[in-house]
């Protein structure tokens, strides 16, 4: 099945991408060319399989509930394009 | 005098510098006026950072006159761009990183200054790691320092993503690299210019401050011109790291002393899926070669199968970029990097016009089909199904184990191409991890090392695969393929 250019729209406007027609038409050419070679995953039988998410062969660990880290304000702003009054700036989004 | 300082291996520099034979002041300056003189051409270097480098190299050989010395003490290295370091760039070769100053280190940074190792600067690579020949980085291309016989006005590239760390280690601009894996990053650059790297078992080194691609397959390891010096580079960045959930809470062995031990009765197990029709015979020739050496050491070899080989590729890239387009959510033009926003504009304008402008093409491609992939109506299709075929794969390796020690490979199917080939066809480009994707998928140690040289001239690599953390295993069989074949060297640096 292949993805149409109003697919690509779709799905770059999920990954806030903005993308040109001519972006939108190449991009959709190119990810049918990798979805039809992924295809083939489709001829193996993974009937009775589980689902593999991790290869860590531990428990995903426990510490306690308490602060660890803190009162760093200015180094985690220290990297923002914009700041106001000690927190990060955006355009406004409240009409 | 100089230049000989950095034709020595890591292990012999750490030997001169206990000897007080050398000063770390001295080893580092040589290094710096390498960088100097070949940088410019092999752009592997993106920052540098020669101040921190001569202040660390003082402070390295104060403790060795103390008789305090780390593992690493004096040692010069590179430092690939995905690892935050401390009030020093950190792009991981993107624009939309622009001007990113991290407030922390990364553990692997940490443990590597911990351990007395003198920062060079930060090295190229594919942006965000996507790629396999650095030809995707903000920063340019960087160039490998091996030229071809036959065409030796082309410039070549040197693997990727870590290709300034593969780049810098072959010239001799450092002794040891950072680099990092998610589906060869770190053995195909090392099998391009002639040099060892291992990526170690998942869990083995801490990803915390290691800017994030894929997480369930990434893992930092070190590139060098030994396989004596990745042992004792990969002990000095192993270790439990709390701030990691996937970090192993393992103990760490002494890789060094693994080394020396041969392989008399290992059992070594060729893959014969591997035998891919349409493989180039001089690298099977090459894999021949390491099969022989083996065996005369009195390796006993193995024929074993893993079947779903051939269904490795595709399943990375559903599972690879599926994570990638999660992880690169982040970069929204808020909190870091690079903004991109007019008078009048939106927040979503805000983030859409960031995003188009600071992503490159390929990172673009991978976070839209990883959208797609993960998006209502296709996730069991795609993603779920990607998963459960790693299960099978990881299932393979767990069986082939069950009748050998290690594997041997090729680690990539060509040697060194040229800057424009296999970028038209992106399922082209990706071919060349098809022997490295599955042990990332796997979460296996593995490691390249150089077997010799091609027809053209070329450094071609093998590829050791070991059980679960048992990088000792690897490193000890690949000790005995480089004592017979030796390290290898570009000319003219």
């Amino acid at each position: 099945m292949a993805l149409t250019d109003k697919d690509v729209k779709k799905i770059a406007k999920l990954a806030r991408i903005r993308l040109s027609e001519a972006e939108v038409t190449h991009y959709a050419g190119e990810i049918n060319g990798i979805l039809k070679w992924i295809e083939q995953l489709q001829e193996v039988n993974t009937e009775g399989v589980a689902p593999l998410a991790s290869v860590s062969q531990q428990a995903l660990p426990w510490r306690a509930d308490v602060v660890s880290d803190g009162n760093i304000r200015d180094a985690v702003l220290k990297n923002a394009p914009m700041q106001n009054y000690g927190c990060f700036a955006v355009p406004k989004v409240i009409e | 005098m100089m230049t000989a300082a950095t034709h020595m291996t890591l292990a012999e520099a750490r030997d001169a510098l206990k000897a007080k034979k050398i000063s770390s002041v001295e080893l580092t300056q040589a290094h710096l006026d390498a960088i100097a003189k070949h940088n410019p051409a092999l752009n592997a270097y993106v920052h540098h950072t020669a101040e921190i480098a001569l202040a660390q190299a003082k402070a390295a050989d104060a403790k060795l006159a103390r008789g305090e010395a780390g593992l690493l003490e004096g040692i010069p290295i590179g430092v690939k761009d995905l690892f935050c370091t401390k009030g020093v760039g950190s792009q991981a070769a993107s624009h939309i990183l622009d001007g990113f100053k991290p407030e922390y280190e990364s553990t692997v940074t940490s443990k590597l200054f911990n351990e007395g190792a003198v920062m060079l600067g930060k090295l190229n690579m594919d942006e965000f790691a996507m790629g396999s020949a650095n030809i995707t980085s903000h920063y340019g291309h960087c160039i490998n320092p091996w030229k071809s016989k036959t065409a030796p006005e082309k410039q070549l590239v040197p693997g990727g993503s870590s290709g300034g760390s593969s780049a810098a280690v072959a010239a001799r601009l450092c002794f040891m690299a950072t680099g990092t894996d998610t589906g060869g990053s770190i053995r195909q650059p090392a099998a391009f210019t002639g040099i060892v790297g291992i990526k170690p078992t998942y869990g083995r080194v801490s990803r915390w401050g290691v800017i994030a691609f894929a997480s369930s397959l990434d893992q930092a390891g070190p590139m060098t011109r030994s396989v004596r010096d990745a042992a004792i580079s990969l002990a000095a960045v192993s270790g439990h790291d709390p701030k990691d959930s996937t970090s192993a809470t393992l103990d760490v062995p002494n890789f060094e002393a693994a080394l020396g031990q041969g392989v008399r009765g290992l059992k070594v197990g060729i893959p014969r899926e591997y035998r891919m029709e349409g493989t180039h015979p001089e690298i099977l020739a090459a894999w021949d070669k390491g099969v022989a050496i083996l065996k005369a050491a009195g390796a006993e070899i193995v024929d074993v199968s893993l079947p779903h080989t051939k269904y490795a590729l595709p399943t990375y890239y559903i599972i690879a970029p599926a994570e990638a387009s999660s992880n690169l959510a982040r970069y929204d033009g808020v909190r870091f990097g690079l903004r991109v926003s007019e008078e009048g504009d939106s927040l979503d304008d805000l983030y859409e016009k960031t995003r188009a402008a600071g992503f490159g093409a390929e990172v673009k491609r991978r976070i839209l089909i990883g959208t797609y992939v993960l998006s209502a109506g296709y996730y069991d299709a795609y993603y779920k199904k990607a998963q459960r075929v790693r299960a099978l794969i990881a299932q393979d390796f767990k069986t082939a184990f069950e009748a050998c020690d290690v594997l041997l490979t090729p680690t990539a199917p060509s040697d060194a191409f040229a800057i424009g080939d296999n970028s038209q066809d992106p399922v082209a480009m990706y071919l060349n991890d098809v022997f490295t994707i599955p042990a990332s998928l796997a979460g296996l140690p593995a490691m390249s090392l150089p077997i010799g040289l091609s027809s053209n001239g070329l450094p071609l690599g093998l590829q050791l695969i070991g059980r679960s953390f048992d990088e000792a295993t690897v490193l000890n069989a690949a000790d005995v393929i480089e004592r017979e074949v030796g390290t290898l060297a570009p000319e003219g640096y």
